[in-house]
């Protein structure tokens, strides 16, 4: 992907930035310019907890040319401990084992990289706690 | 605003089309649908695609498929709502006629997903790009997110959801434009190879080639014409979060429930009023969700609803009975039209061996990404 694209996004992906709405309270994950909520657009900057639970999973075994040498592997969407959600991979356990409801914890893995030339590139996963 | 009429319609075959091109897909529908009405001209066109320039490099769909169809110098648009696309061109085309803007209008969709492309790349592309598939999420996978969580909350079982793949590849077996023309049964469906858990792949609609064309008119028009009358009376569009993680539950298909009930008010009616309906059962979990949000059975009970038969062929109320996308195929672009012509062909009685008896009211039902996007249509035949 281009460069700024991706750097576009480091706040979210590697520090867990989000915007919580200065009127309604809504925590907006990736921040927006309005608020869907309310139709604010007054917002202050709120660090995502690192740690929620699975309210469902499965496990990829087709995926895209990017993703071919992981399969299988798990994706599941984790509601964070202020009620955000989030689609992340679940990863360091058997995909198998996973269960909804499981408590995990958001760390800082690759995610992807673009062929020999291209840009290595990270974010969050999910580890079960 | 005036009230619009299908007057014409024409598929192609649905499949792996290796002799045919895009255009040639898309203009032998035109083609067939133009000769089905019987018109000499048509005044606009809206053409449903949802990745042409990924699938085959070409955008400026709009221009190339009007040339192509030997109808240039006539405005034509190229409509783009994901899976949903071929739906809402027919909604645009409603529009330019119900405006008074135009008279006759062609309307209708293609894609061509067999020239060689990353079709699991290209589909996802309907998903948020930076926040699903950036993390590896497929849609498979999206849909098998929603599955799960719909047999953790309400205890849809994994026999139910093969259920509706046996019930659309019957429906299939029956119809000469289906990709495939074969039943299959539980066992098979339940123990083939694996997508993305639950799912497998007899669970997902296949990668496909087709096009579909309606043409559209004025009822004037319509009533003049010495067939029967098919009368569009309700088109509602909605929107939902892209990302399936933004929304507030899992296995609500928001926009699907908000284009229904806006449906249902536009034509006066209510789910019992439904003859026959065909549904975006891109993967099978979807044509469960769809019959809650469509109100054909309660909140979290279409699984029994559909194993106990009601959405079969001879059931309460029949549903995909073209096959729907599992056994028709899903051309994705094409897709919404092809539904909205197996309900013109119910409708008409022409339905072959899949027709329901004396079927005067059909919905179709189409959806784009993992349900950001739908939009339902409610055709009625009127008295001759």
């Amino acid at each position: 992907m281009p460069s700024p694209r991706y750097h576009r996004e480091i706040p979210q992906r590697y520090r867990l930035e989000a915007e919580k709405c200065k009127k309604c309270g809504k925590i907006l994950f990736p921040p927006r310019l309005i608020c869907p909520e309310c139709g604010s657009k007054n917002f202050e900057k709120v660090i995502l907890p690192e740690n929620g639970k699975i309210i469902t999973f499965t496990i990829i075994r087709v995926a895209p040319q990017q993703f071919e040498a992981e399969v299988p592997y798990a994706i599941a969407i984790v509601e964070l401990e202020n009620g955000v959600k989030i689609t992340t991979q679940v990863v360091d356990c058997k995909p198998e084992d996973l269960e909804i409801g499981n408590s995990v914890k958001l760390v800082f893995r690759k995610i992807q990289e673009e062929g020999k030339t291209g840009i290595i590139c990270y974010g969050y996963k999910a580890v079960l706690v | 605003m005036r009230e619009v009429c299908i007057i014409g319609c024409g598929m192609t075959k649905f499949g792996e089309l290796w002799t045919k091109s895009f255009r040639d897909i898309f203009v032998e529908a035109g083609l067939k649908a133009i000769d089905d009405a019987g018109v000499d001209h048509i005044d606009s066109m809206y053409v449903g695609t949802m990745t042409s320039g990924l699938f085959v490099g070409q955008e400026h769909v709009g221009a190339l498929m009007a040339d192509y169809l030997g109808v240039a110098p006539i405005p034509a648009l190229r409509v783009e709502s994901a899976c949903c696309s071929g739906g809402m061109a027919i909604h645009q085309g409603i529009l330019d006629i119900a405006s008074g803007n135009s008279d006759i209008v062609l309307v209708g969709g293609v894609e061509k997903m067999n020239d060689g492309a990353d079709a699991t790349y290209a589909l996802s592309t309907a998903a948020d790009q930076e926040y699903e598939v950036y993390q590896g999420i497929t849609f498979p996978g999206l849909y098998a997110l929603i599955a799960q969580a719909h047999m953790h909350k309400y205890g849809t079982t994994r026999q139910q959801l093969a259920q509706v793949s046996v019930k659309n590849h019957y429906n299939g077996s029956m119809n000469p434009n289906a990709q495939f023309q074969r039943k299959v049964t539980l066992e098979q469906v339940m123990n083939a190879t694996l997508v993305a858990d639950p799912l497998t792949i007899l669970d997902c609609s296949p990668v496909s080639d087709g096009g579909a064309c309606l043409i559209l008119a004025p009822l004037e028009i319509a009533r003049k014409l010495n067939k029967p009358i098919i009368k569009i009376i309700a088109s509602e569009a909605a929107t939902d979060a892209l990302a399936l993680h933004q929304r507030k539950d899992i296995t609500t298909l928001n926009a699907v429930k908000v284009s229904a009930e806006k449906a249902y008010k536009k034509a006066g009616m209510k789910p019992s009023d439904i003859d026959v309906a065909e549904v975006h059962d891109c993967f099978t979990i979807a044509e469960l969700c769809i019959m809650e949000e469509l109100g054909f059975c309660e909140k979290g009970k279409s699984g029994k609803f559909v194993e106990d038969g009601n959405t079969a062929l001879d059931g309460k109320i029949p549903v995909n009975t073209s096959g729907g996308l599992k056994s028709k195929g899903h051309p994705v672009g094409a897709t919404g039209a092809a539904q909205a012509i197996e309900i013109v062909e119910q409708l008409r009685g022409s339905a072959g061996k899949r027709q329901i008896k004396n079927a005067k009211i059909g919905l179709a039902q189409n959806m784009g990404g993992s349900g950001a996007s739908s939009v339902v249509h409610i055709l009625k035949k009127l008295n001759d």
